[in-house]
């Protein structure tokens, strides 16, 4: 069972890294549910997605589509506002990881942004910050189950996608791995 | 709506089959076809918008003979549909609850005449509310016409019902409503689909004018017809609502919480999704019993009986309004808005359930109510839209005017201080009509009036209010800000695009012959990005309101919305630089509000953000200073 809060500014790619967990949940046999934000939010304001996984066979699972505040294990901050906007969702214990320069609230963080434009892929940020994040070893999969879905789902901009990734997972190996100085 | 964010999977096609995770619009539009409908009509609105995107995104998967359409508006789309229906086809016909509003004509006389293949209504309603002007409640809109409603609590239960609504429809020749709300649309689920079966329904049309085309002599007798079906339905033991936990309390029921007397929980939709898992987090699932009523109205008057005679007292969890809370008749045992228990307005979120059910309970349990958060961010206009520079014209132009505004995109003119009122689709040019007949004794200080539309909400009920203006002597400048789409719910076609959702090529209806058939003499068609030609149109448009025959003045601004892909090279895109002549004033930054335009410190010169400009080049224009140039 694992809560994830996916926060960020419309335009960023939420659903898109909530769509990439979700089917790689999916893949690993677990039921999930989801809530999203469409419509007028998406127009720059800041969105949230809300995603629960749980086994398909045992119960108790999950019924209700939104987490409660305080329950989250995960919150992905894909903005530097994210985790001061959604942070209450975390348990005592859970992990944030955000895109962001400097450290907020005790969140792992990326300069995912920067990171991204050198790629020359600006709109990639997402993935690198998600890249950085499955090195953590707090999420219910691994690196390599993430990548396998990115490729199955495919599209035109693969390659790029998988550059960006494969740039954030390189940093959260060298950090998490205890080469980088710690940023926490 | 899914601009910009799904960029990776634009190629992709839906498909079907297996284990799908799905939107819960998704998931109704499988329960659609798994029902075998034959038409399916809407007009796009949130949280609504994607049940028939996804059919029509499935189009190669269903038979040609199902006909889609998006609709020119709500009550449209309901007549359409409802004439299939007549001939004995399923149909449904789907909306956001204040497009229900403007097909309550419709509804409330299809419910007397009642249907003959299964008809459904969907109307999606937004606790919240997020994406609308009310958090109106579509079941008491059921209520109102005496029709049948069911609530599901989940994606999954959205697509079953959709299969029993054509039955219970079937049944009883009535139309019945799906009322989604907004989390059960947006959310996700995994769920097995299967293939669909072909439609097989002929059109079959039988004559009957003292039910078709009833008089209301017979309206009344259709009227007595109608209130036996319902008494019928509430007594249709398949729709007696049950109890979640049935299995968990049949080791201890009865028994009692606490030493006090007996209660019990009756919730609907996805409240009961919410409760049930609050319940499990506090170990209340063998403690209290918790019902599931998955048709609020009519409610079934067995189970009401049964649960008065049971319990002592009874919460009532719904959202957004007392649906089922009035229909228990009773002020005594039954808790819920009528009593405090329960807000009066606003979404019903989990941590907000959490603190009702332990006060309700008299159980010790910290409060996790989310703590009040500074909103962030504002939602602005996308970097290079249109309706940016026509709402900076309009602002330099009419400095002092009142600006009518209308429901779309084009509703953030609020932040560029160019939208005043708000109201309801097409309200725009009523209201600027309105406005002028308010003022036009005041003949020196008078304001300019300049309304704003967009080319979808001009079409769906813009049109009866500009005839009216015309024909009631009002003067005001109209802008139609014709970006080609009805972009603020995922771009959806107008009717100029001159093709149905088959591809058949149809008349492409043109605005400036529309308007000129209203009866407005003044027509112009300029593009907003011409920032210096826009505005001197916008000043005759004005002098032509002030002139000795004059009336209301149309400008369109017409460009195409740059997130729609059918226009993806519609511009000229340039890269943008700022020069050194940019003072710090952040003038572009206060009255432009373009997102790719980023303010650094106080007084420092702006910056450009290059993954968010589009090359527009409008703010060349904008800055007095020289502060942007192209590269």
């Amino acid at each position: 069972m694992q809560q994830i809060i996916v926060s960020g500014v419309g335009g960023q790619g939420v659903l898109f890294i909530t769509r990439l967990l979700a089917e790689t949940a999916l893949k690993l046999n677990h039921s999930l549910l989801i809530s999203e934000t469409h419509g007028m939010a998406q127009r720059g304001g800041i969105v949230i997605s809300h995603l629960k996984i749980f086994s398909r066979h045992s119960s108790p699972g999950f019924t209700s589509p939104l987490i409660r505040p305080q329950h989250a294990d995960i919150l992905l901050g894909l903005h530097p506002e994210s985790i001061q906007a959604h942070g209450f969702y975390l348990t005592k214990g859970g992990t944030a990881y955000c895109n962001s320069i400097e450290e907020t609230n005790g969140a792992f963080f990326i300069d995912a942004t920067t990171i991204a434009v050198e790629l020359a892929s600006p709109l990639s940020a997402n993935l690198v910050l998600l890249g950085y994040a499955s090195t953590g070893k707090k999420l219910f999969c691994a690196p390599g189950h993430l990548m396998d879905t990115l490729v199955q789902l495919g599209g035109k901009n693969l390659p790029i996608s998988l550059r960006a990734f494969e740039a954030g997972k390189k940093e959260g190996e060298l950090f998490f791995g205890g080469i980088a100085p710690s940023k926490k | 709506m899914r601009a910009g964010d799904d960029a990776v999977f634009e190629d992709e096609e839906i498909v079907l089959t297996g284990r799908k995770i799905l939107l819960g619009n998704e998931a109704i539009a499988c329960g659609l076809l798994e029902s075998a409908c034959t038409m399916a009509t809407s007009y796009p609105g949130t949280p609504a918008s994607e049940i028939l995107g996804t059919l029509v995104e499935m189009k190669s998967e269903i038979p040609r003979e199902v006909h889609l359409e998006w609709s020119i508006n709500e009550k449209v789309a309901f007549e359409v549909a409802l004439a299939n229906s007549f001939t004995g086809r399923r149909s449904v016909t789907i909306m956001k609850q204040v497009g229900l509003n403007v097909a309550a004509d419709p509804l409330m006389s299809a419910a007397y005449t009642g249907v003959t293949g299964g008809f459904v209504v969907i109307s999606a309603d937004d606790p919240g509310p997020q994406s609308s002007q009310t958090e109106q409640d579509s079941r008491f809109m059921a209520m109102l016409a005496k029709i049948p409603v069911l609530d599901p609590s989940s994606p999954l239960e959205a697509r079953k019902m959709a299969k029993e609504a054509f039955l219970l429809s079937e049944k009883y020749e009535i139309p019945v409503m799906l009322r989604p709300t907004i989390r059960v649309c947006h959310g996700r689920q995994d769920m097995e689909v299967e293939g669909f079966p072909f439609p097989k329904d002929q059109a079959a049309f039988q004559k009957n004018p003292g039910r078709w085309a009833a008089t209301p002599e017979f309206r009344f007798m259709l009227h007595g017809l109608l209130n036996k079906k319902l008494e019928e339905i509430s007594e249709d033991m398949h729709h007696r609502p049950g109890m979640i936990n049935a299995e968990l309390m049949a080791d201890h029921f009865p028994q009692t919480l606490t030493g006090e007397n007996e209660v019990c929980i009756v919730t609907s939709g996805v409240v009961a999704a919410h409760v049930q898992e609050i319940m499990a987090d506090l170990q209340l699932l063998d403690k209290v019993p918790l019902y599931q009523v998955s048709m609020p109205f009519p409610l079934s008057s067995a189970f009401r009986d049964e649960l008065l005679g049971r319990y002592d007292r009874i919460l009532v969890l719904e959202e957004t309004y007392p649906v089922m809370e009035l229909q228990f008749r009773n002020g005594e045992k039954v808790f819920g808005r009528h009593t405090g228990t329960v807000p009066p307005s606003g979404e019903l979120l989990p941590e907000i359930l959490g603190d009702i059910l332990t006060d309700f309970l008299h159980l010790d349990a910290p409060s996790k109510r989310a703590p009040s958060v500074l909103p962030v961010r504002r939602p602005t206009l996308c970097a290079g839209c249109p309706h940016r520079s026509a709402f900076y014209a309009i602002r330099k132009v009419f400095p002092e005017g009142i600006y009518p505004g209308d429901m779309g995109c084009y509703t953030l003119g609020l932040n560029l201080g160019a939208v005043d009122t708000v109201l309801c689709m097409g309200a725009s040019i009523s209201q600027a009509s309105g406005f002028y007949h308010a003022f036009k004794s005041q003949k020196t200080d008078a304001p300019s009036i300049c309304a704003a539309v967009g080319d979808s909400t001009f079409f769906h009920a813009g049109i009866p209010a500009l005839i009216n203006a015309v024909v009631q002597g009002a003067r005001f400048v109209l802008v139609i800000l014709d970006n080609r789409t009805t972009a603020i719910t995922g771009h959806q076609p107008t009717p100029t695009f001159g093709k149905t959702l088959d591809g058949m090529e149809v008349s492409k209806v043109s605005i400036p012959d529309l308007v000129r058939a209203c009866g407005v003499q003044f027509v112009e068609t300029e593009d907003p990005y011409a920032l210096e030609s826009f505005m001197k149109s916008l000043k005759r448009a004005h002098d032509h309101t002030l002139g000795a025959r004059g009336g209301v003045a149309v400008v369109i601004a017409q460009r195409p919305c740059l997130m729609d892909r059918l226009h993806a090279d519609s511009w000229n895109r340039m890269e943008i630089q700022v020069t050194e002549e940019c003072t710090g004033c952040h003038l572009c930054v206060t009255t432009f509000e373009c997102p790719a335009i980023v303010p650094q410190g106080e007084q420092g010169p702006v910056r450009i953000d290059q993954a968010l400009c589009s090359g527009c080049g409008v703010c060349l224009d904008i800055c007095p200073h020289g502060g942007f140039e192209t590269i």
